[in-house]
């Protein structure tokens, strides 16, 4: 069994994590994968550099949880989610959230439930260097509205 | 009793990674966040009823109405931007 969450500064290997998420389970038929990566522009302004801050221990244990709900919401056989923290650069990979399941339908649901949860309650942040300075990021409540299509109440923008 | 606080991201940059605070016994998290206001003008600003705080209990995410126990471990931070 894979271990199922990973923060940290190192970037991850699509491939690689695919393989290791399927390997030996031949009830396999899908992995649905998202990559998130680091803008180069964002609100019209350049992005030089992106810190990435989290709460250590809280965010691991709120990924892990967001995985359980996942695998009882969709019929899932495997899951990994990798989120780099610290100093990215521009098109450097951010997140990975991949899942594994029978058949397709399941596994892109369970991708994009995971996606959701993650943006609204995982205890990351994001900073941003400018031309004009360091700024935090801001929530979005379109992220919000996403989460709640699931039937879940975020609060996070509110 | 003594509750511990940490803070993060704009609200760390603010106030600090952590402090903590002696509370009267079964105080509730939002108590906590009241007396924090009224420690200095900084906390005030930072933690202001009109901004968009979200806090955690034990590092699970919760609302102000969660009582609190000794040594409890509490979380402000402003609204998440992960993924």
């Amino acid at each position: 069994m894979v271990e199922r969450v990973s923060v940290r500064h190192a970037d991850f290997d699509l491939s690689a994590e695919v393989a290791a998420l399927r390997a030996g389970d031949g009830g396999v038929g899908a992995v649905v994968a998202f990559v998130g990566t680091v803008r180069e522009h964002s609100g019209g302004q350049e992005i030089s550099r992106m810190e990435l801050e989290h709460y250590p221990g809280m965010t691991e244990a709120a990924i892990e949880a967001m995985i359980d709900a996942a695998a009882q919401r969709f019929e899932i056989r495997a899951a990994r989610v990798v989120h780099r923290v610290g100093e990215l650069l521009p098109s450097e990979q951010i997140v990975l959230v991949a899942v594994s399941s029978a058949h397709r339908g399941q596994a892109f649901l369970a991708c994009e439930f995971l996606m959701d949860y993650l943006k609204t309650q995982a205890p990351f942040w994001k900073k941003e260097s400018t031309p004009e300075g360091a700024r935090w990021v801001d929530a979005r409540s379109s992220d919000d509205a996403a989460l709640e299509r699931w039937g879940l109440r975020s609060g996070n923008a509110a | 009793m003594k509750v511990q606080i940490r803070y993060f991201a704009s609200l760390r940059e603010a106030l600090g990674p952590r402090e903590s605070l002696d509370l009267p016994e079964g105080s509730t998290l939002g108590a906590l966040r009241d007396a924090l206001i009224d420690c200095s003008p900084g906390h005030a600003q930072a933690l202001a009823r009109s901004r968009a705080v979200r806090c955690a209990l034990n590092q699970r995410l919760c609302d102000e109405s969660v009582r609190l126990e000794e040594n409890a471990e509490v979380a402000f931070f402003p609204p998440v931007t992960g993924g």
